[in-house]
C-alpha cells in the first residue's frame, strides 16, 4: 500500500463517526475483560482503563477530542434515556422504599447537600475559581443531570462531565473499603451511600457486591439526581455565589 | 421488536421531559422530568411492561460504558485541570469520601432509630 492511500483512509475515518464509536466499544470491551481477569478488583475499574486507553490512542494518533466525539456522542447520548430508565428500578423497589422512606429521605437530602457543600467549600478553601467550584458542585449526580445543573449555576458543563466520571471512580474504588472500615454490613445502607455519592459508576460496582446493594444504589442515584436538581441551584443561591 | 418498543418509550418520555422543561423554564434537566413522568405512569398502571423492562435493564447494566466518552473529555480540559489541579483533585477526592461516609452514617443511624421507635412505640402505618 502506498502512503497517500493510507492517508485518504485516515482522513475518511477521522471525519466519520464510525471510528470514534468503534474504538469506544472495543476499548470498553477490553477494559471489561481486564476487570474480570483481575477478579473484579475495584482498582481495575473498566471506566478508568478504557478512558486511559482511549486518551493514549487519541494522543498517539494526533486525533482531537472533537473528532473522537463525532462517534463518542452516540454512546454519550444514551445517558439521557438511561436516566429515564431509572424510573423502572425505582418503581420496582417502591415497596421497600416505602418502608424506609423516612431514613432514605433524610440521608438523601443530607447527602446531596454535603456533596455539593463540601466540594464548593473545599475548592474555595484551596483557592479554586468560582467556575471550578460551580463545575464541582453537582459532581455526585449522574452526568446528564450534573451537566444541566452546572450550566444553570455558571459552571462548565463539559468539565463537570469529566468531574462526574472521576467522582464515580473514586466512589467505586474506595466505597467498599470505607464501609468495611465503618463496620457497616447492611446492604441497603451501603447502596444508598454509594448511589448518593457515586451515581452510575458506583451503582455498577454495587451490583458486583450484591443485587440488593445494587438496587438500593440505583434507587439512591435516581432520587439524588432529582434532589440535586432541586437542591443545588437553591444552595448556591443561599451561599450567595 | 420488544427491545425497540421499550427504547422508543424511553425516548418519548425523555422528549416530553425536554419539551416541558423548555416550555415551563424549570431548572430541572429534561431526562429527570422524563424519569418522574415515567415513574408516575408506572404507579398508575401498576406494572412494568416487558419491553420497557428489557430496554431499561439493557441500558442500566452497561451504565459505566455510557460514561466513557465524557471521561475521555478530560483531554479537552487538560489545560484547565493543570491550572487548578490542586483544588480540583483534593476537593473532588475528599468531598466524595466525606459524602460517602456521612450518607452511610446518617442512613445507618436513622434506620436504627426509626426501627427502634416503631417497635418500641407500637405505632405502625397500615
Amino acid at each position: 500500500m502506498n502512503e497517500p492511500a493510507i492517508r485518504d483512509i485516515w482522513v475518511y475515518l477521522s471525519a466519520s463517526p464510525l471510528l470514534g464509536l468503534t474504538i469506544t466499544l472495543v476499548a470498553y470491551g477490553l477494559a471489561y475483560r481486564l476487570y474480570l481477569k483481575s477478579n473484579s478488583s475495584p482498582l481495575a475499574n473498566p471506566v478508568v482503563t478504557s478512558v486511559a486507553m482511549l486518551i493514549a490512542l487519541l494522543m498517539v494518533t494526533g486525533t482531537s477530542y472533537s473528532e473522537y466525539f463525532e462517534g463518542g456522542q452516540f454512546v454519550h447520548f444514551l445517558l439521557g434515556p438511561a436516566t429515564v430508565a431509572l424510573a423502572v428500578p425505582l418503581y420496582q423497589q417502591f415497596s421497600r422504599l416505602r418502608q424506609l422512606w423516612l431514613p432514605v429521605t433524610i440521608s438523601l437530602v443530607c447527602g446531596v447537600m454535603i456533596a455539593a457543600g463540601s466540594s464548593i467549600g473545599l475548592a474555595w478553601l484551596l483557592g479554586g475559581s468560582t467556575e471550578i467550584q460551580m463545575s464541582l458542585a453537582p459532581k455526585s449526580a449522574t452526568a446528564p443531570v450534573a451537566m444541566g445543573i452546572s450550566e444553570t449555576i455558571g459552571g462548565i458543563p463539559s468539565l463537570t462531565a469529566v468531574l462526574v466520571v472521576a467522582t464515580g471512580i473514586v466512589g467505586a474504588v474506595l466505597g467498599t473499603k470505607l464501609f468495611e472500615w465503618m463496620r457497616i454490613t447492611d446492604d441497603s445502607v451501603k447502596g444508598i451511600a454509594m448511589g448518593v455519592a457515586a451515581h452510575g459508576i458506583g451503582t455498577a460496582r454495587a451490583f458486583q457486591v450484591s443485587s440488593q446493594m445494587g438496587a438500593f444504589s440505583g434507587l439512591a442515584m435516581a432520587l439524588s439526581a432529582f434532589a440535586t436538581a432541586l437542591i443545588v441551584p437553591w444552595l448556591v443561591d443561599l451561599i450567595g455565589i | 421488536m420488544n427491545f425497540l418498543n421499550g427504547m422508543t418509550l424511553l425516548l418519548v418520555y425523555q422528549l416530553v421531559g425536554e419539551v416541558t422543561v423548555r416550555l415551563l423554564v424549570v431548572p430541572i434537566p429534561g431526562p429527570v422530568l422524563g424519569m418522574v413522568m415515567l415513574f408516575v405512569t408506572l404507579m398508575i398502571r401498576g406494572r412494568t411492561p416487558e419491553p420497557l423492562e428489557n430496554a431499561s435493564t439493557a441500558l442500566l447494566s452497561h451504565l459505566s460504558l455510557l460514561f466513557v466518552p465524557a471521561g475521555v473529555g478530560m483531554m479537552a480540559h487538560f489545560d484547565r485541570i493543570a491550572d487548578e489541579w490542586l483544588p480540583i483533585t483534593l476537593a473532588l477526592f475528599f468531598s466524595t469520601i466525606i459524602t460517602m461516609v456521612a450518607t452511610a452514617g446518617i442512613m445507618q443511624l436513622t434506620t436504627r432509630w426509626f426501627a427502634r421507635s416503631e417497635n418500641g412505640g407500637g405505632q405502625r402505618d397500615e
